[in-house]
């Protein structure tokens, strides 16, 4: 089943940390656990280690496919693997499940120790800043002192960029794809809009639905085709699906009649099935609280001062979600402190969904760039 | 640009102080940076709007930004740089003037070289009634990148009228230096550009 290019069958892995994580919200986790998954193999000089850091729903399945589900196949296979362009022959490469999550990491679906109960609501606010610390935990726990790259597009170019301020030392190289130094007011509506779609479902109690036995399937379903109407590009919804009738005409009625909603109902349904609300409320805030700027007066310039990882930033024309002129502002940052920095503006139709596909000058420009990574 | 005009490179190394900040405009393959961090240790920085080129000058372990250089400079701090160079590459920009202006405001000096359409054998093609073609201008006219055809004379016009100082001048038939009547003799001109305050 598995493609000569893939890692092939991979098994997830769990590290439990004991000391205490303070959270930038204010909030303390006694201890928690993060899954996680490798694929290639740690060098001798432990030199060779790249973490893949996921997005809003992502997971640390990024590569390969699990023995038990032949349809599991990761979410970022298409980079990752021997001869792919983040080459597994090469690299040792890192998938985790960031604090907060619903894929196997401590998050509000957990038992909180405390009460023995699930934490729903109770889960304390998780930010970049904190996902970064609890994956340094992990590179601790996996004794990886300094990593060759840190890697992630949209939220994930978030932490990739986290890691260069909060760890400069311990990190050569950052690869921000589709990413931004903080979400517009544009983008933080979105967000908005989301959550409470989540926090007025009646199904939600509070964020306490565990114990009701209820789901708010309604409200994460709505908030996630609100999400796929902006990670699409206006021209991509057209060619993808345009005005096609299901039933070749219209017969006047709320079902799906447009294959656009048969798409965004399927995608929405798919997602409230197994993600948890919870956790897509904390992720969205996260995103929404990323602004390393902010403690420097608003200056990228100034607050990037600080890295010292040479830098590649990609970003996609159509891409209206996480604009390449968000890109281009990192990247000016980064120059004016005469950080390494290089750009891609890669010419792609399919919005800011382009970061998970294969176009061949995006992938051309990733190997390229990881070709070159000395170890 | 095209790696076969090393006396170019040699030319513009020959005004890089070492460890100083470069923006290289049109990069190409990245070539002439990668020679000028290895040669002077410059902060370097290449633009270019190629794929296959941005992919080629990645490979060659430069640091290289893609975007539109007929959009201007917008992103770069004034005075930035020590040198902002175009090699070879003014000839295939619509925004002379714009791009010109750009250059010595992000730079302390620019350096451009370009192909001179007044060299001789250019003359003698346009007498013969075939445009020309040669190894400074290798494209047909049909497939040409080339915008904007002009001379060593043109140029210096272009300079005198937008009080941009000429602070040298070199000029090339095939890679030997010409010294009397460059307009005519030379196939490629090096600048050496300053603001005059």
């Amino acid at each position: 089943m598995t493609h000569p290019r893939s890692v092939g069958v991979v098994t997830p892995q769990v590290a439990r940390f004991t000391e205490p994580l303070s959270l930038r919200g204010g909030g303390t986790l006694p201890g928690f656990e993060l899954a996680y998954e490798t694929y290639g193999e740690l060098n001798a000089a432990r030199s060779n280690a790249v973490l893949v850091c996921h997005a809003l729903s992502g997971s640390h399945h990024v590569a390969g496919l699990h023995a038990d589900d032949p349809a599991s196949v990761g979410w970022w296979d298409n980079l990752i693997g021997p001869g792919k362009p983040l080459d597994t022959r090469r690299f040792f490469v890192i998938g985790v499940n960031n604090l907060g999550g619903c894929y196997g990491s401590t998050g509000p679906r957990s038992i909180n120790p405390a009460t023995g109960r699930h934490w729903g609501a109770d889960f304390p606010f998780v930010t970049v800043e904190d996902w970064v610390a609890a994956q340094a935990r992990l590179a601790d726990h996996l004794g990886i002192e300094r990593f060759a790259a840190v890697v992630g597009g949209s939220l994930g170019g978030m932490q990739a960029i986290s890691w260069t301020l909060q760890y400069p030392d311990r990190i050569a190289h950052a690869v921000a794809v589709a990413s931004a130094p903080k979400l517009t007011a544009q983008n933080i509506a979105f967000n908005e809009v989301a959550r409470q779609a989540i926090l007025t479902d009646p199904d939600f109690h509070g964020g306490h639905f565990y114990e009701h036995g209820a789901v708010p399937a309604r409200g994460l379903k709505l908030a996630r085709m609100l999400g796929h109407i902006t990670y699409l590009s206006d021209d991509s919804m057209a060619e993808k699906f345009g005005r096609s009738y299901r039933h070749g005409k219209a017969v006047y009625s709320y079902d799906v009649e447009f294959e656009i909603e048969s798409y965004l109902r399927y995608q929405g349904d798919k997602f409230a099935s197994h993600f948890d609300a919870n956790t897509y409320l904390l992720t969205t805030k996260a995103l929404d609280y990323f602004d390393p700027a902010f403690e420097h007066g608003g200056n990228l310039a100034a607050s990037l001062a600080r890295s010292t990882a040479d830098f590649l930033i990609v970003s996609f024309t159509t891409d209206w979600r996480f604009a390449p002129i968000r890109s281009r502002e990192i990247v000016y940052a980064l120059l004016h402190n005469r950080r390494n920095v290089s750009y891609a503006e890669i010419e792609c139709a399919a919005g800011h969904d382009s970061f998970l596909l294969d176009d061949p000058h995006y992938h051309a420009v990733l190997r390229g760039y990881f070709d070159r990574i000395k170890l | 640009m095209n790696t076969s005009y090393r006396y170019d490179y040699e030319v513009i190394t020959g005004w890089i102080t070492p460890g100083e900040k470069v923006l290289d405009l049109g990069c190409g393959d990245g070539s002439l940076l990668k020679h000028l961090m290895e040669t002077r240790q410059v902060q370097g920085y290449g633009v270019e709007n190629d794929p296959d080129n941005l992919v080629t000058s990645l490979a060659n372990g430069i640091n290289v930004i893609q975007m539109d250089l007929e959009k201007g400079l917008a992103g770069f701090e004034d005075g930035f740089f020590e040198h902002v160079i175009m090699s070879l590459s003014l000839q295939a920009i619509h925004n002379t003037q714009g791009i010109l202006t750009e250059m010595l405001r992000v730079g302390r000096e620019a350096v451009v070289s370009f192909p001179n359409f007044g060299y001789w054998r250019h003359r003698q093609s346009i007498l013969n009634g075939r445009m020309p073609v040669s190894e400074s201008l290798p494209h047909q006219w049909f497939n040409t990148p080339n915008v904007r055809f002009f001379t060593i004379a043109d140029f210096d016009a272009l300079c005198e009228i937008n009080g941009i100082a000429v602070r040298e001048r070199l000029a090339f038939d095939e890679g030997k230096l010409v010294v009397d009547e460059p307009n005519f003799l030379a196939s490629v001109a090096v600048y050496r550009l300053g603001r005059h305050n």
